[in-house]
């Protein structure tokens, strides 16, 4: 079966026949109400942090993200927060909820223990703006340096590069990456020493190095032979338990340390 | 992470006590008399209690260590990383088990 015929013979899809009311969805969504304890920073203000509580009313299929929009948009206009798709894609409102890294726009408030306050603060080990906005610079200067982009000596094809599936699927977790930066600053390594490359450039760097098209392989491990490279690492595992996109984090470190020892001995 | 700073904080107490160790045994070439009676003085309880703290971290600090080893070296380490935190528990408590029963009717048994 062609996909066209797919499209034509295929029933509506659930999302566009129009259901009576009383069917799936149509009953009251439950609210609960929630406190909110976010962690404020205004540098045109105040040196100094502030905890600040927002008493919200919110519904059961609200995430944290909605919860910070409704501070934003009834009750302070002031706070400050990043996102930009809402849906997981973007990388833009990675924070730490709970004492925990996680996308505000992935987090459903009804997962989080309501009883108590959520707490929600800017990621750690990165400057901080306002509120929950860091300066992510030094974040996406190792991003940089560790050259995330295609790199191939050979003359340029006049079609695609091929790749069997094998070789597609030795990079594949690694491509998910959406430099949200919840593994970089989830690391006591990174929080102590700022200079470390952090697990994200790594991770984007593995997606080249395994990628069978690309030929910098060699200068990458090189790069990350460096001190403040993959050998910071003390596998704590943090990185890969903040991941929202589920990167085997530590698993693709490790692979990189085993490829500059091989390369060696 | 809590596996990370266990290994930190053993790390920092072998250290020290290693330091130490060094100390008092390069005593006996200052003087034995000096050495025998810095040695009597760790014949006490809370001597007998720092010792099997001493164990304790050092038998955390080796498994912990050899579940490292197996992280960066064995391909299904990263896996199994928290299946592997377990044994190193289950095997700290194996080992300390058996050595506080006698270490510490040593230090309270009155010799
Ligand atoms: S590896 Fe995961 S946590 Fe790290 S930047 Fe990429 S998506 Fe975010
Ligand atoms: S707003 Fe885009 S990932 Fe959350």
């Amino acid at each position: 079966m062609s996909p066209i015929e797919t499209a034509e013979t295929a029933p509506e899809p659930a999302s566009k026949i129009e259901l009576p009311a009383h069917v799936g969805g149509g009953g009251e969504i439950p609210t609960f109400n929630i406190t909110l304890r976010v962690r404020r920073y205004n540098p045109e203000i105040s040196e100094d942090f502030s905890w600040e509580d927002y008493e919200l009313t919110m519904y059961g299929t609200d995430r944290v993200l909605d919860a910070l929009h409704k501070i934003k948009w009834e009750h302070d206009g002031s706070l400050s927060f990043r996102r930009s798709c809402a849906h997981g894609v973007c990388g833009s409102d990675a924070m730490r909820i709970n004492g925990r890294n996680r996308l505000a726009c992935k987090t459903l408030l009804k997962d989080l223990d309501t009883k108590k306050p959520i707490t929600v603060e800017a990621i750690k080990g990165l400057p901080v703006e306002k509120d929950l906005i860091v300066d992510m610079e030094p974040f996406f200067q190792s991003y940089r340096e560790i050259m995330p982009f295609l790199i191939n000596k050979g003359h340029e094809p006049t079609r695609e590069r091929l790749q069997s599936a094998e070789e597609r699927a030795r990079f594949d977790d690694t491509t998910k990456c959406i430099l949200c930066a919840a593994c970089t600053s989830s690391c006591p390594v990174f929080w102590t020493d700022g200079q470390y490359f952090g697990p994200a450039a790594i991770v984007n760097a593995h997606r080249f190095i395994f990628d069978s098209r690309d030929d910098a392989g060699d200068m990458r491990l090189e790069i990350l032979n460096d001190k403040e490279g993959v050998w910071r690492c003390r596998t704590t595992f943090n990185c890969t338990e903040a991941c929202p996109r589920g990167i085997q984090v530590t698993q693709a470190i490790s692979e990189v340390k085993q490829a500059i020892l091989s390369r060696r001995v | 992470m809590w596996s990370w700073v266990g290994h930190r904080i053993t790390g920092v107490v072998i250290f020290f006590f290693l330091l130490v160790h060094v100390l008092d045994t390069s005593l006996v070439r200052v003087s034995p008399e000096a050495y025998n009676a810095v040695i009597g003085t760790y014949k006490n309880p809370i001597m007998g209690l720092g010792e099997a703290g001493l164990v304790a971290a050092i038998v955390f600090h080796a498994f912990n260590g050899l579940r490292i080893i197996a992280i960066d070296f064995w391909k299904k380490g990263n896996k199994y990383q928290a299946q592997l935190l377990w044994a190193v528990l289950i095997l700290w408590v194996v080992a300390m088990v058996p050595f506080l029963i006698r270490q510490l009717s040593i230090v309270f048994g009155g010799n």
